[in-house]
């Protein structure tokens, strides 16, 4: 079965505040770089995963973003599959 | 009524809430290892505040998978009484047996304190022991009780007069004054429609015994084993 390898970013929604980074805005006006605007911290996952395809796996992480990686009332995901040499 | 009371790794309200409920109500009360499946011995299931699975990912979001909480859902779907405090109404949430989601507090801080609370709704089994509108003080400590919501959810819970305790001040003034985490509407507390759901941040187990300082949560408790004994 081949093997994938998933780069998955979870970005909090527009909607949703995100003190973090607020509190990091403004440590990094504390360096100095006034220039930087409003920040947005996610989380990046990585994973690997055997599947019969790459569509399978596409549809396999699909369900594992929106049931536990992220949380749709609050967060947007994304995923990049990328096929690695067959065992 | 027997209770159940969930326990996970990282779970540190739990044995709290048994006090109250063994201790102070007289009630009998097991304990649920998170990996046990069987509820079906129990009236009410408290799922109760900590750092459930070291809150990893998202607060409550690890927990929800557990084989405990599958059974607590079950027990949600027959109509059976579910109290999520804390952490346990950010699993509530995350397992979808109440809308919304608890995220981080607006002033970048943990809070821990005691606070006013409006009590919106007093035709719950949760909360008949409160008069409408009264104020009560509770101990909060978190810090992801930002409550949120989308807009429709958010006048969907209005509408269904879902949202059962709100921060106010001691006059019962809902504002942004006396909202303390940036949750939507000052959402304190909701239950799902049908009313045999509640999760809220505050934590009435911490304030049923007069040595702690307060003894406005055990009302709470307290109607709820009247409610369900008289029904």
């Amino acid at each position: 079965m081949p093997h994938y390898s998933a780069r998955i970013y979870v970005t909090l929604r527009p909607s949703v505040l995100d003190p973090a980074g607020t509190a990091v805005q403004s440590g990094l006006a504390h360096m100095g770089y006034n220039n930087v605007g409003p920040i947005r911290i996610g989380k990046y996952i990585e994973l690997t995963l055997e599947a019969d395809s790459e569509a399978a796996a596409s549809q396999q992480l699909d369900r594992m973003c929106a049931q536990l990686l992220a949380n749709p009332v609050i967060e947007n995901y994304r995923f990049e599959l990328q096929t690695l040499a067959t065992a | 009524m027997k209770f159940a009371v969930i326990v996970f790794p990282g779970a540190n309200c739990d044995r709290d809430v048994a006090y109250v409920t063994r201790d102070i109500l007289g009630q009998p009360t097991r304990m649920v290892w998170h990996e046990d499946s069987d509820l079906s011995d129990v009236d009410i299931v408290v799922v109760p505040g900590g750092f459930s699975y070291g809150d990893y990912l998202r607060c409550g979001a690890i927990a929800r998978f557990s084989p405990a909480m599958q059974a607590t859902v079950e027990h949600a779907k027959a109509g059976k009484p579910v109290l999520g405090i804390c952490n346990g109404f950010q699993i509530l949430t995350e397992v979808g047996l109440l809308p919304g989601a608890l995220v981080r507090n607006r002033d970048m801080r943990f809070i821990c304190d005691r606070v006013p609370l409006k009590v919106e709704r007093t035709n719950l089994l949760w909360t008949a022991g409160y008069t409408a509108g009264q104020v009560i003080t509770l101990p909060i400590a978190h810090g992801e009780g930002c409550y949120y919501a989308d807009e429709a959810t958010l006048a969907e819970l209005e509408a269904n007069q879902q949202i059962v305790f709100r921060y106010s001040g001691l006059d019962g003034s809902v504002d942004e004054k006396s909202n303390h985490n940036g949750s939507l509407g000052n959402i304190a507390g909701i239950c799902n429609r049908a009313g045999n759901v509640l999760g809220l941040m505050p934590h009435p187990e911490r304030a049923a015994d007069a040595v702690l300082g307060g003894v406005d949560g055990l009302p709470l408790f307290e109607s709820l084993v009247r409610s369900l004994v008289a029904a």
